[in-house]
């Protein structure tokens, strides 16, 4: 991003985003030490395309993810890569994988995916990975280490359990209000393997974390969790920033534990609730989150949206566009050391809309 | 006597005699046993509601309503009737129930009466149990 101050990028994303309003995320990296290092991606997650018949997939689904590439191909500059969150199918077959990719391969540059539940219950992953590789890895760009995991494992007793069908495993882990649901975990191996990768990366390169299930836990009952979210959080415990983005909750949330800022991204499918809103059980929503307006579900694609993401000096600025809502910024706060909503985050500031209940 | 005065009569003697024939003692007595029974009525179409909401109304694009509504949240049954501000008059809450079963799941809409409407709404009001009535709320 030489050349190109961060005004003029989100001018320009201003601009598109008054043609049109679409649901992808969209990352912004500027390095205040160095401008020659920044550089921005985008960050496109939770489309859930399902299969109906044949070649038939819902609508809905498929225009999110749709307009998400398109919106994403018509960014200038020209982000250095995309992510993908995860949950491409809902029921993990092969067909929704192959159309999501489909729709998906329309994007210019390079796209790192990040394993969703709904990609990997009915076959353990298996077709996912021979299209797209292994489920974590990790690679430096631009002075940045970035870490893929897949957060979205459970207990091996219950994954290999003698099911009817890998469809009747799927669909248990489809139902994000299953009262018999596992909790998700990243897991010994991978954590170890998460070990041995931070070991070799200076503890002042800025880290930065993909998962499809937040690193912290919320609410048990949707999954809202990692089960060993502490464990991972104790591996990035020694570097100097790193931030957490993660997929599966299908709303803005902030939150910032120790040295490790978090942010959640908004799918192109639907929106979900946020889980203070069912009132049988407790929750814990991420302290710094501002919500977002309640959706309307009278137009489809309200309460999906697209972010643009602008680190400085490691520290990760998150902007959530939204279609029919203002647009949303969510920057790092240097003297308070979190981030915050640069509009909302007074609760007096706060408008009708963003009250849930 | 006019007539119509004479089949008011009739009507309260059949109610009287039918009263005693089915009720021995008051007519408003009931037991544990009876409570017992009406509310494993009511749950049984909770369960039934519950099933129906997750998947289980067969509308071909297999689309359900605990997509974007799980535990039944963001449903907010307690604000009905309620001026539902996009279709611009006052609404119960089986007319939106409606709404999202002929939009995102492209199915068809249920008469108010249909077992099945009386089903998701026994889920959606178990699952906002003890919340303060807010007719009307936005």
């Amino acid at each position: 991003m030489s050349n190109y101050s961060r005004r003029n990028f989100l001018k320009t994303g201003g601009a598109l985003l008054a043609a049109s309003s679409l649901p992808i995320s969209m990352v912004e990296m500027a390095f205040g030490k160095d401008s020659e290092q920044n550089f921005t991606f985008a960050y496109i997650s939770d489309s859930h395309i399902t299969q109906i018949k044949g070649n038939e997939f819902v609508r809905n689904w498929d225009r999110g993810l749709i307009r998400a590439v398109a919106e994403a191909n018509l960014l200038d500059p020209r982000p250095d890569f995309v992510f993908y969150g995860g949950d491409i199918a809902q029921l993990g077959k092969p067909e929704e994988i192959d159309h999501g990719l489909e729709i998906l391969g329309a994007l210019r540059g390079d796209v790192h995916y990040v394993m969703g539940e709904h990609d990997y219950y009915v076959d353990l992953g298996e077709y996912w990975q021979k299209q797209l590789g292994p489920d974590h890895y990790s690679f430096n760009h631009k002075g940045v280490h970035f870490v893929v995991l897949n957060s979205i494992l459970t207990h091996e007793e219950w994954m290999h359990r003698k099911w009817d069908s890998g469809m009747d495993r799927m669909k248990q882990m489809a139902r994000l209000d299953n009262p018999d649901g596992q909790p998700f975990m990243v897991g010994d191996k991978q954590r170890s393997w998460l070990k041995a990768d931070l070991d070799k990366v200076s503890k002042d390169t800025p880290v930065v974390v993909f998962s499809h299930s937040p690193l912290q836990k919320i609410y048990k009952g949707w999954n809202f969790w990692t089960d060993d979210a502490e464990q991972v959080q104790a591996l990035l415990k020694p570097f100097d920033k790193v931030t957490v983005l993660y997929g599966h909750v299908h709303q803005i949330q902030t939150n910032q534990i120790g040295n490790i800022s978090f942010h959640a991204a908004m799918a192109t499918a639907w929106p979900w609730p946020y889980p203070s809103t069912y009132t049988q059980q407790t929750s814990y929503l991420p302290r710094l989150t501002v919500d977002m307006n309640r959706a309307d579900p009278f137009f489809e694609r309200d309460a999906t949206g697209w972010q643009f993401i602008n680190l400085h000096s490691g520290n990760v600025d998150v902007h959530y566009t939204l279609p029919d809502n203002e647009a949303r910024v969510v920057a790092f706060d240097e003297k308070l050391g979190h981030p915050v909503d640069t509009k909302y985050q007074a609760v007096a500031d706060r408008t009708s809309p963003q009250k849930h209940y | 006597m006019d007539s119509r005065t004479m089949r008011y009569v009739a009507a309260g003697v059949i109610f009287l005699a039918s009263g005693q024939m089915l009720v021995p003692a008051q007519a408003d007595e009931f037991d544990q046993a009876d409570l017992d029974r009406w509310q494993q009525e009511y749950m049984s179409v909770v369960e039934q509601g519950e099933k129906l909401f997750h998947g289980g109304l067969g509308n071909r694009n297999t689309v359900s309503c605990d997509q974007c509504h799980p535990n039944g949240a963001n449903t907010h049954p307690e604000t009905y009737p309620k001026f539902q501000q996009q279709i611009g008059r006052v609404v119960v809450l089986g007319e939106m129930i409606n709404w999202c079963i002929m939009n995102p799941l492209e199915g068809a809409a249920l008469a108010l009466d249909d077992s099945s409407m009386v089903a998701l709404q026994a889920y959606i009001h178990q699952e906002r149990r003890g919340r303060e009535l807010a007719p009307g709320k936005h």
